[in-house]
């Protein structure tokens, strides 16, 4: 009982569907061919934006609005993998970016990192969401290890851009997916199951957002635990049917490799927990999942949603967000946050959940860090830094100060 | 033929070179110096220690040298210190004088040192020198001896420098390995305006700075005290440092270059002109633009002087250094920074020249080892003062016996 008092319904009443406005941008090419993954009919209320540097790629998509970052120096070659480029094209092309998504509530961003106009531009889009007043929530692939260091290293440098400049990131590196399928799974097959379990990180908050829930989460609510923590998330979805339903979707969430063995949701700060069954599910097994999810995070905040969707059958479906922050945040204080529709009202109507989904998808972070150091201390390396106001005194004086040897 | 306790040696525990200084006090305690021993330093980074078996073995080297050349042994030494955690500050203490007659006494003298001693440091930190600069009494300054003067609030205000206690410690246990016994700790600054500066200077008013390889270590005298020091963990390894990154060198390969091709100030006669680097057979490596490498040691120097003059501003004693600016340490060699430190501090600056003590010149000239000499000089100082017992009842030891007493 006293679990479902903290369980704030898992979808927002549908009339917040209409209120919220929910824009959806793909970022470059990998972004573009998730936004056509993802099922419009679902996502009906929700506008569709695609942004990319290279005009190629709009072709095959059916987005309504396209904005073309272009200059002349591309010379229409779109930003060839590099970063900088696409930054620089968004940091010019700002106020268009920012008209884009003026009036929405929500802004998701979706991309791939590691290339020119994922890592580029995505942090900048969401810096203009957050300007237009959106909440901002970034859904990153990072590229595969074999797609080598400089990729590597783009991702990650973006990632961190990225982390700063939105209220969220839920990234999934591709590397970590490897685990999940098939080793036969074909190279097509796989980048849409990477795609796939991305859009499950954004459908679950959609739901979240737009279906009316039996333990309802308001917009404020998610807006309250996500606001201004630039986190990152790791993300899971697990599935399970028959008898022992709760009790193989607890064990799997914990052993669940995106999840690092259920070590990122003891170090995150913030868990949303989406439920899904069929009709049958009762409050003994919503107590038992969050129970144990609980316990593992005993310092987060837990946002709670429970959903019936008749569709499901037997099924129970699970997805974890857990979103993590470099500073902790005061345990407690979700609790007082979260609102219950009806406290502990035991026997209410189940939620539309999901449509059954496949076996697993999830989404982890990785703690990112920035991969080197511009300026090398040379024999001061690993000594004390010498401070003095703020300056490290080891860098030599010329590159400080910036005096050119040439 | 000498007796021991004339034989005063001084330790200089430095990151370029340890450095052992003998000198002998002759009965009117005067100091001649007659040994001096050198080994390069290994283990240490900043001036503080960082590989203490590397430094145990450089130092017995050093020690050894020493020995040979004084033809003497040394029991003792006293220990030079220097390092990033140094700090300075002064501190004024009060005390009211009770006596019926206002007569200020010995112990009324003896209890505002004692309040002026009471400062709030960080736990981890030690007092390694509280020097005493002048009485007020009674809002009068500049007061020195106020004993048997009347009045009814008596100050004194104290220089106190202090330093990390475990760094130090390090660097007292070291001296310990080797069977010797440390007389006192002594800040490089102090030791080297000992040997530098002059009673007149020190009246007129003057800043030593001493340019170590690895920290830079000021101190500032006037009207005959010390009011003011400080220590800059840069020195002349920055240098070398900056010239490997900007000319994109290995590090020995900067030092040589440094040392044959530096200046402090862009020479005209480097304007456009490049340096070849050739292998040992001859063989040309690389081509270094001599203007950059000035320019790059230039930058840093300048640096450095500057820090160091914002520092003396903040504490309002730029007006105060009539004497000018006194320049030592193993960096301050480098060809024009006698006149790169004059544009930097608009002051007549002078390259140091270890004035107070005799004997061997070749020690003396050299500008790396003044603070080596003030730690002889430091010692003297201190016998002398141990024989006269009558102004200073407790020896500078007592300050520093629990320091001594813990490792």
């Amino acid at each position: 009982m006293n679990d479902q008092t903290e369980l704030p319904a898992s979808a927002a009443p549908a009339e917040t569907s209409s209120a919220l406005t929910v824009k959806i941008f793909g970022v470059g090419n990998a972004g573009i061919a998730m936004l056509g993954a993802l099922n419009a009919a679902e996502f009906a209320a929700a506008q569709f934006a695609a942004i990319n540097t290279d005009a190629g790629a709009f072709a095959a998509c059916s987005a309504p609005v396209k904005i073309h970052l272009e200059n002349k120096l591309l010379r229409g070659l779109g930003s060839g993998g590099d970063p900088e480029r696409g930054r620089a094209l968004a940091e010019e092309q700002f106020s268009t970016l920012k008209s884009a998504c003026e009036g929405a509530s929500v802004v998701f961003i979706l991309a791939g990192l590691g290339g020119g106009a994922g890592s580029g531009i995505s942090p900048v889009l969401a810096k203009a969401a957050r300007e237009a007043g959106a909440l901002a929530l970034a859904f990153v692939t990072l590229p595969f290890g074999c797609e080598g260091n400089r990729r590597e290293a783009q991702a990650q440098l973006g990632l961190e851009q990225l982390k700063s400049a939105a209220d969220g990131v839920v990234s999934l590196p591709s590397q970590r997916v490897f685990k999940l399928i098939d080793e036969n799974t074909g190279a097509l097959e796989t980048f849409r199951l990477i795609d796939g379990f991305l859009i499950e990180g954004v459908r679950g908050i959609w739901h979240l957002l737009t279906r009316p829930g039996l333990i309802q989460i308001h917009f404020a609510d998610l807006r309250a635990l996500l606001r201004d923590r630039h986190s990152e998330s790791a993300f899971a979805f697990v599935e399970a049917s028959g008898a022992g339903r709760s009790r193989e979707v607890v064990e799997n969430i914990l052993s669940h490799p995106l999840l690092d063995e259920g070590r990122a949701l003891s170090e995150s700060d913030a868990v949303l927990v989406s439920l899904t069954a069929g009709t049958d599910l009762s409050m003994a097994e919503i107590n038992r999942v969050m129970d144990q999810v609980k316990r593992q995070c005993s310092h987060a905040q837990i946002i709670m949603g429970a959903a019936v969707d008749a569709a499901m059958e037997d099924k129970l479906c699970v997805t974890v967000i857990a979103a993590r922050q470099e500073l902790p945040s005061p345990g407690m204080r979700p609790q007082t946050e979260t609102r219950t529709a009806g406290p502990a009202s035991s026997t209410r109507e189940v939620v539309v959940a999901r449509s059954p989904r496949m076996k697993k998808a999830g989404n982890k972070q990785v703690q990112t860090q920035l991969p080197l150091t511009i300026v090398s201390k040379g024999r001061f390396d690993k000594s004390e830094p010498t401070k003095h106001n703020g300056e490290d005194l080891d860098v030599p004086t010329f590159i400080r100060r910036g005096v050119s040897l040439n | 033929m000498f007796d021991d306790s004339n034989i005063i040696a001084g330790l200089e525990i430095g990151t370029s070179k340890i450095c052992v200084v003998v000198g002998e006090q002759g009965p009117d305690g005067a100091v001649n110096i007659i040994g001096l021993g050198q080994a390069r330093s290994r283990g240490v980074r900043k001036s503080e220690i960082i590989d203490p078996s590397q430094v145990e073995e450089d130092l017995r080297g050093a020690m050894f040298e020493a020995e040979q050349m004084a033809d003497v042994e040394i029991r003792s030494v006293y220990l030079g210190v220097s390092g990033g955690h140094i700090r300075g500050f002064n501190n004024r203490g009060v005390h009211p004088v009770v006596s019926a007659d206002r007569e200020i006494t010995p112990d009324d003298v003896e209890d505002v040192v004692k309040n002026a001693k009471a400062i709030n440091l960080p736990a981890e930190d030690t007092v390694i020198h509280a020097v005493r600069q002048h009485f007020s009494v009674d809002g009068q300054d500049g007061v020195t001896n106020p004993v048997g003067m009347l009045g009814a609030r008596l100050g004194v205000d104290m220089h106190v420098i202090h330093g990390n206690a475990n760094r130090l410690q390090n660097a007292i246990r070291l001296v310990r390995a080797t069977s010797l016994e440390v007389d006192d700790v002594v800040f490089n600054g102090i030791a080297a305006s000992l040997a530098l500066l002059n009673g007149e200077q020190k009246e007129l008013g003057a800043l030593v700075i001493d340019l170590g390889g690895g920290t830079t270590e000021y101190v500032v005298y006037s009207n005959g005290v010390m009011r003011h020091s400080g220590v800059l963990a840069v020195g002349g390894d920055h240098v070398s440092n900056d010239l490997a990154y900007g000319l994109k060198v290995p590090l020995s390969r900067a030092e040589k270059l440094k040392i044959e091709y530096g200046a402090a100030i862009i020479s005209d006669a480097a304007k456009g002109q490049t340096i070849s680097l050739t292998n040992e057979l001859g063989l040309e490596l690389k081509r270094i633009n001599h203007e950059h490498l000035q320019r790059i040691m230039s930058l840093r120097l300048e640096e450095i002087f500057e820090l160091i003059a914002q520092d003396l501003e903040h504490a309002g004693l730029t007006d105060y250094l009539r004497s000018g600016v006194v320049l030592c340490g193993g960096a301050s060699r480098v060809p024009g920074l006698v006149k790169l430190a004059e544009n930097v501090f608009q002051m007549n600056v002078s390259a140091g020249h270890a004035c107070s003590v005799s004997g061997l010149t070749a020690a003396l000239d050299q500008p790396e080892f003044a603070a080596g000499i003030g730690l002889v000089k430091f010692g003297s100082l201190k016998s002398r003062r141990r024989e006269g017992r009558s102004f200073f009842p407790r020896g500078i030891k007592d300050m520093f016996g629990k320091l001594l007493q813990r490792s």
